[in-house]
């Protein structure tokens, strides 16, 4: 059943990231958006069978619910409209293609060789309590400075949006 | 049994095709969607590793990995917005100067 379910999220995932970068049908933005949306809840399944039950809510609240809506809001704000309808050029896709394979077989290479997850088995509940506790206590310091880096975030966001851009 | 190679071989098959969108697609925006998705990709392995080491570490990380992304993407688009304004393309090929 876990290997079924491990399957079918993983799939789910490749296909629609696939379709994010290289949607045979379409150039739209928009289309992309929304398989992305689909790539990031299908890895929230994928965080589910790992037992990260935390992380999945996080992924579909953060991810799906504020960074989609941040990238829609853009496209739909800058009305593209003259979106690439000729194919890609030959030697991008060269290149694209020379890189997916070099870098996925060599990963996936070292991965098979290394036998990294030889003996290991799957063990950590990821409880949501103790990942709060790790993170407030271990963690503290790493977990302020992110909230300073929230707030810088915001107001450079503030600063660039303005009308008259020095 | 699913064991952590498979998980990451599907970070690793991740992370290049969002690798090949950064390479591929001309239009700014889909490039930063690329960008996500080696991000994404990152994440996964981190949780499995967590997972398979017993350890709470990984998806600390991850925690702190998806926090910065969100930051990113709000200061990345801002700055995509402002070069729209200025230059009226979201287009790599039209982005060539560094003169604004």
């Amino acid at each position: 059943m876990e290997a079924l379910l491990f399957y079918l999220f993983a799939s789910l995932t490749l296909i629609c990231g696939l379709l994010v970068v290289a949607n045979p049908l379409t150039r739209n933005p928009v289309t992309s958006a929304m398989f992305l949306v689909l790539t990031i809840v299908s890895m929230a399944g994928l965080f589910v069978l790992l037992h990260a039950f935390f992380l999945a809510a996080v992924q579909v609240m953060v991810y799906a619910g504020a960074v989609i809506v941040l990238f829609l809001f853009v496209i739909m704000l800058l009305d593209i409209k003259s979106v690439e309808q000729k194919g890609f050029n030959p030697l991008s896709l060269f290149m694209g293609l020379l890189g997916l394979l070099a870098v996925g077989g060599m990963v996936i290479q070292s991965i098979l060789r290394s036998n990294v997850g030889q003996g290991l088995k799957p063990q950590l509940e990821g409880a949501t309590k103790e990942l709060g506790v790790e993170l407030f206590t271990h963690y503290v310091l790493a977990f302020e400075i992110m909230g300073v880096l929230l707030l810088v975030g915001m107001m450079g966001v503030i600063l660039l949006s303005k009308k008259d851009l020095k | 049994m699913i064991g952590l190679e498979h998980y990451l071989i599907v970070s690793a098959l991740l992370f290049s095709l969002g690798m090949m969108g950064v390479i591929l697609r001309r239009n700014l925006i889909v490039i930063y969607m690329g960008l996500e998705l080696m991000l994404n990709a990152a994440n996964l392995a981190l949780v499995a590793f967590s997972r398979f080491n017993n350890s709470m570490d990984g998806q600390v990380m991850v925690f702190f990995v998806i926090t910065v992304a969100a930051a990113e993407v709000a200061v990345g688009l801002a700055l995509i917005v402002a070069l729209y304004r200025k230059r009226q393309s979201t287009e790599v090929a039209d982005l060539t100067t560094l003169k604004l």
